[in-house]
């Protein structure tokens, strides 16, 4: 019973006390982030797994991204205050996942508008009760509707947002990773931060469309970078060559299923025989890749 | 800490195990839905007439794919007349009631549905002689970052009321012939939240769905919101000769997403398929 209460304690004093300030590093001058883990969001890690940060600027900072519970939220705000004056103007939810949307609520102030791809909302809204639940379930959460927020601000196309002496370029894409990613240029250190259409390491994960991911990519891939940040997964100073995994990987889903739907084969054949030839290359594999092809054949079969 | 804080911790750290437990159990079934389906019959418990073929673990709640094989032939004197779906625990259990005939020549069924949670999928048959025969197939929900409704809502919105079937090669005379019906529809759950109302869509989903070969009727189908994004269905038929497969669904849009009460009826949409074996 002595244990039992102490294990309590440890488990609600972990929970109730003050969140630590969130480990960053400054991977070009003005940008931050902290790398995050390459685990399913459990309920130790409580989902708290995706490279989150900020950039600052001469007015005011930028967050991209809030992490995936509020008490990492609360952590990198911290992590903000510890590392400049300004005040954050602007939160860029790169799109609607929970790693990357659950501490939003820590950063709602008045002066700091939300910003999002002009799909983020309806994807907020017509996933958040579920998300809820599961935060409760899965991650040990909780979470209530005022956690989701909203985008002040919708992207259709392209937004320069002034943060002082240093504008960053969004763009909105077309359905790839998810049907809301936005990614966001920093002009003056020539960094993008790619988020979720770029998985190193990390199985990539096909929640919005395969044939507009690729599509994403090939554009992406004729432009030069500097450094470009991952959602999941080290930082790139090689760019485009670590996004060549990501790439063979989504290609051979493409080629692989097309082909089981030619030959008048179902998903579920699909999903036991399709792409297992590139299971030691990934962590979380097993995870995400049935997903994957379960995603990518329905849309598909749409082809023609 | 208060010490109420304390005991209400060591209460759920207690009940946690049963909690876990609970999560497989027939509650729902034994206190709601028997008596909302089945008032005052007797169900008997078997896998010898049907069962259900379903993955341990639905990888994407948006989209489990799910079979129910038949173990008996449909004959004349004796065959599967309807069969009822369910998902215990999703907002709205109904995933749809499928009405064969001996035309069907087997009462096979794949398709794919959402599962938010830890559930049982429930199929009750019901044969010719209107004894009832139930099974289950125990599903663990997905651990990922997908949501129970559909990856690109905006493509199947503007392929709606898209179809196509697909035969396998070698369709015979006389004997059970797998066939593939594919709806392009967002088949949308009308489930969200409350705050973000700039968005609000209906439940908007295909309600029912004929197919007969020949005019005459092989699957005759109600189906709600649990139907994944694209409806896809697997199923048999008998062509006693050459002839014209013909699927006519229509869609409904209704004012909540957990009840039928509100409902306004919205479009049809039909495909057809020659048949020369
Ligand atoms: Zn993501």
């Amino acid at each position: 019973m002595r244990l039992l209460f102490a294990l309590i304690l440890s488990l609600a004093s972990g929970s109730m006390s003050a969140a630590p300030v969130l480990s960053v590093t400054e991977v070009a001058p003005g940008v931050y982030v902290h790398l995050g883990v390459h685990e399913l969001p459990d309920t130790k890690n409580h989902g708290a797994i995706a490279n989150i940060g900020f950039i600052v600027g001469e007015r005011c900072v930028a967050v991209i991204d809030t992490g995936g519970n509020p008490r990492q939220g609360k952590s990198l705000k911290l992590a903000i205050e510890h590392t400049t004056s300004k005040p954050v103007c602007y939160v860029i939810n790169t799109h609607v996942h929970p790693d990357h949307i659950y501490g939003n609520k820590a950063f709602k102030a008045p002066g700091v508008q939300f910003v999002g791809h002009q799909k983020l909302a309806r994807a907020m809204a017509t996933r958040g009760l579920y998300y809820i639940d599961k935060a409760a379930d899965q991650l040990d959460v909780k979470l209530t509707a005022d956690d989701i927020i909203p985008p002040d601000i919708a992207v259709k196309d392209h937004l320069d947002l002034d943060l002082g002496g240093r504008t960053l370029k969004l763009t909105a894409h077309r359905a790839a990773h998810t049907d809301n990613d936005l990614t966001v240029y920093d002009e003056r250190t020539d960094t993008l931060w790619i988020s979720d259409l770029l998985f190193i390491e990390h199985l990539p994960v096909i929640d919005g469309s395969l044939k507009g991911w690729l599509a994403e990519l090939k554009t992406l891939e004729s432009h030069a970078y500097k450094t470009v940040i991952p959602g999941h997964g080290p930082i790139v100073t090689d760019w485009p060559k670590s996004m060549q995994p990501e790439k063979a990987y989504l290609e051979m889903l493409l080629t692989e299923i097309r082909d089981m739907i030619k030959q008048g084969k179902y998903m579920e054949e699909a999903v036991e025989t399709v792409g297992y030839s590139a299971r030691g290359q990934w962590r979380l594999f097993d995870e995400f890749h049935r997903k994957n092809v379960t995603t990518a054949f329905a849309e598909l079969e749409w082809e023609n | 800490m208060k010490i109420e804080t304390i005991k209400s911790w060591i209460l759920v750290l207690l009940l946690a195990p049963a909690l876990a437990l609970a999560a497989n159990d027939d509650a729902d079934w034994t206190n709601k839905l028997k008596d909302q389906y089945f008032a005052g019959k007797s169900i008997e418990e078997s896998s010898d007439v049907i069962e259900i073929d379903a993955p341990y673990r639905a990888e994407d709640p948006a989209l489990v794919p799910i079979k129910i094989v038949s173990k008996v032939p449909q004959t004349r004197d004796s065959y599967i007349k309807k069969i009822l779906v369910l998902v215990d625990k999703n907002p709205f259990p109904f995933v749809g009631e499928f009405e064969f005939t001996p035309e069907s020549g087997k009462a096979d069924l794949a398709m794919r549905i959402r599962v938010n949670t830890y559930s049982n999928i429930r199929a009750i048959a019901e044969m010719n002689d209107g004894r009832l025969i139930m099974t289950k197939k125990f599903v663990k929900a997905s651990g990922g970052c997908s949501a129970p409704i559909g990856a690109d809502l905006d493509a199947a919105m503007q392929r709606l009321g898209k179809m196509k079937f697909r035969l396998d090669d070698g369709a015979k005379i006389g004997e059970p012939t797998q066939a593939q019906l594919l709806i392009s529809h967002p088949n949308i759950t009308g489930m969200q939240m409350d705050q973000v109302t700039r968005f609000v869509k209906k439940s908007h989903f295909i309600k029912e769905m004929r197919i007969s070969f020949n005019d005459k009727p092989i699957l005759t189908a109600k189906t709600d919101i649990a139907i994944s994004a694209d409806p896809n269905f697997r199923f048999y038929f008998v062509p006693d000769k050459a002839g014209v497969l013909k699927a006519e669904v229509a869609d409904t849009s209704c004012e909540s997403p957990t009840s039928r009460d509100a409902c306004t009826a919205g479009n049809s949409f039909s495909e057809t398929y020659t048949l020369n074996p």
